[in-house]
């Protein structure tokens, strides 16, 4: 108790009674982002994860082959790869499965049956070594010269590019917010020195350090800082969870899933913490500063 | 205990409004400021408590010149000097047992110590009963007997009153100057800024009259 006791009646203070709801108004901002940095890093990750060591093989559909050859084709490449010891699996996608990834551009009645689709294979290798793609694209080119290779190499560093993009702007606008949010304390800090200069005074006389009244700067803005946080991030939690049902009832899986695991949850956590220590640093040292200046 | 030697106190690029003041104050010794309005008195009791350097000549107390004084080294010095103001300067936010501890809490003296010397002191100064009370509840004299309280509690070498009479009544007033006079007693250095003739007649101790700028030491009370 006697560490929390305050001599200097900052409660009361009107610029201070502002602070919990602007430091609040920020950790929301800020815990969204946050999040927005969390959802976009595990996006990438099931990205690369997803498509890390495959490929797809698409054999267009030629007019000088019959069915059956195609057919037969298919197979004896298939089999080739298949016992390739770089190779994890190999699988035929079924016309069943291309009407179904078509279906959102075509609808549920799919293609007329005169036009046939190009065959398509995907490809897992044991790792994602490069030599390994390279001996399976050797072996397919010479098996199926006209088949096309898809490694996703340049679709997945695009995708990769724009979730680090996501990531450095999250960055940035919580840069910017912890930015406003000591200069917020820096003036609410200086506005308090100067309301409560003469009962700052009648403590130095009675023997105090700057230190002792730096404390008690640090205590008040350490709990208009937490107060504000908690709130903050308890509605970034609460927005966090809506958004979540939301892409859920949305059923897409190239959005990101919003539902933090523990550890996200913990590192949410962390930001009201956070910014009350953020607010005791910055309204400690900016009493040292202004009263240093004194005398 | 307090050398003044030259004195020169102006306040930014204004002109000196003391200049050549010269005084001993010896250990245990009771002394009135006394002057005009505005002549300089809660200037060079600021001087006293370390509130203020001067702008020329030497001030030195307890051996220590303010002159080579480090800001870090201010607090330790005055903590050996009791200050009591006209207006009490009591913090309102703070009980009468608070506003009178707060000395020994910034020195950091044990809390369960904190309450005993501060119930004895108050009960010493008449107010036993207001021990929780806050100052917007006090009357000026109990206002002032707490401020007193909060300036002796350290058990200061030196005690500074600025006007400490001049928002009480004649009657609360000496009431207030026998308290002075014992902690005198006790071997408190105690120096009074006062305009009250009344009280410089009737308490008769040696005077630090401030006249036109500069400050003359009267050995013997003469009537103001």
């Amino acid at each position: 108790m006697a560490l929390l006791r305050s001599d200097l009646p900052l409660g009361g203070d009107g610029s201070a009674r502002f602070l919990p709801w602007i430091i609040g108004c920020m950790v929301y901002l800020a815990a969204l982002a946050l999040a927005a940095t969390m959802g976009a890093d595990r996006m990438a990750d099931r990205w690369r994860s997803d498509l890390s060591g495959t490929f797809s093989i698409q054999i267009p559909p030629n007019a000088s082959t019959t069915p059956s050859e195609r057919e037969r084709l298919l197979s004896d490449m298939v089999e080739s790869v298949s016992k390739m010891p770089e190779v994890a699996s190999v699988h035929v996608v079924s016309d069943e499965e291309k009407a179904h990834l078509l279906e959102p551009w075509l609808g549920p009645n799919g293609l007329p049956e005169d036009v046939r689709l190009p065959d398509l294979v995907v490809v897992r290798l044991q790792s994602d070594a490069p030599a390994a793609l390279q001996a399976v694209k050797a072996r397919i080119a010479g098996l199926t010269p006209d088949a096309t290779i898809e490694d996703h190499a340049r679709w997945q560093g695009d995708m990769l590019a724009f979730t680090h993009s996501i990531e450095l702007l999250a960055s940035v606008i919580i840069g910017l917010i912890a930015a406003a949010a000591v200069t917020t304390v820096i003036f609410v800090t200086k506005t308090g020195l100067s309301i409560h200069r003469r009962v700052i005074e009648i403590v130095h006389l009675v023997g105090a350090y700057d230190s002792y009244i730096a404390k008690q700067f640090l205590l008040h803005a350490m709990r208009l800082g937490f107060i504000g946080g908690l709130g903050g991030a308890g509605l970034a939690g609460l927005t966090l969870i809506g958004l979540d049902r939301l892409l859920g009832q949305a059923q897409t899986s190239l959005l990101p899933a919003l539902a933090l695991d523990l550890n996200q949850w913990l590192a949410l956590a962390v930001v009201p913490v956070a910014v009350s220590i953020v607010a005791m640093i910055t309204a400690h040292l900016t009493v040292l500063y202004v009263l240093g200046r004194d005398l | 205990m307090v050398l003044f030697e030259n004195v020169g106190v102006r306040y930014g690029a204004g002109p000196e409004i003391i200049h050549g003041a010269s005084f001993t104050l010896a250990p245990g010794s009771f002394h009135f400021l006394v002057g005009p309005s505005g002549a300089g008195k809660s200037s060079l009791l600021r001087l006293m408590y370390i509130a203020l350097r001067p702008s020329s000549g030497r001030v030195n107390l307890f051996g220590r010149d303010l002159e080579s004084l480090r800001r870090r080294e201010v607090p330790l010095l005055r903590r050996r000097i009791g200050v009591v103001f006209q207006d009490f300067r009591l913090l309102s936010n703070l009980t009468a047992l608070d506003n009178v501890a707060l000395p020994l809490r910034i020195a950091g003296v044990r809390e369960s110590q904190v309450r005993q010397h501060v119930t004895e002191l108050l009960q010493w100064v008449g107010l036993a009963d207001h021990v929780g009370s806050y100052p917007a509840t006090l009357s000026g004299g109990q206002q002032q007997r707490v401020a007193i309280a909060r300036a002796v509690i350290g058990r200061p070498s030196l005690l500074l009153a600025d006007e400490p009479t001049g928002n009480v009544d004649d009657s609360i007033g000496v009431r207030l100057m026998y308290l002075f006079e014992e902690l005198n007693k006790m071997g408190t250095t105690v120096v009074i800024a006062t305009h009250n003739d009344r009280l410089v007649n009737k308490f008769q101790h040696r005077q630090l009259r401030v006249e036109t700028g500069t400050v003359r030491l009267v050995t013997r009370p003469e009537a103001a």
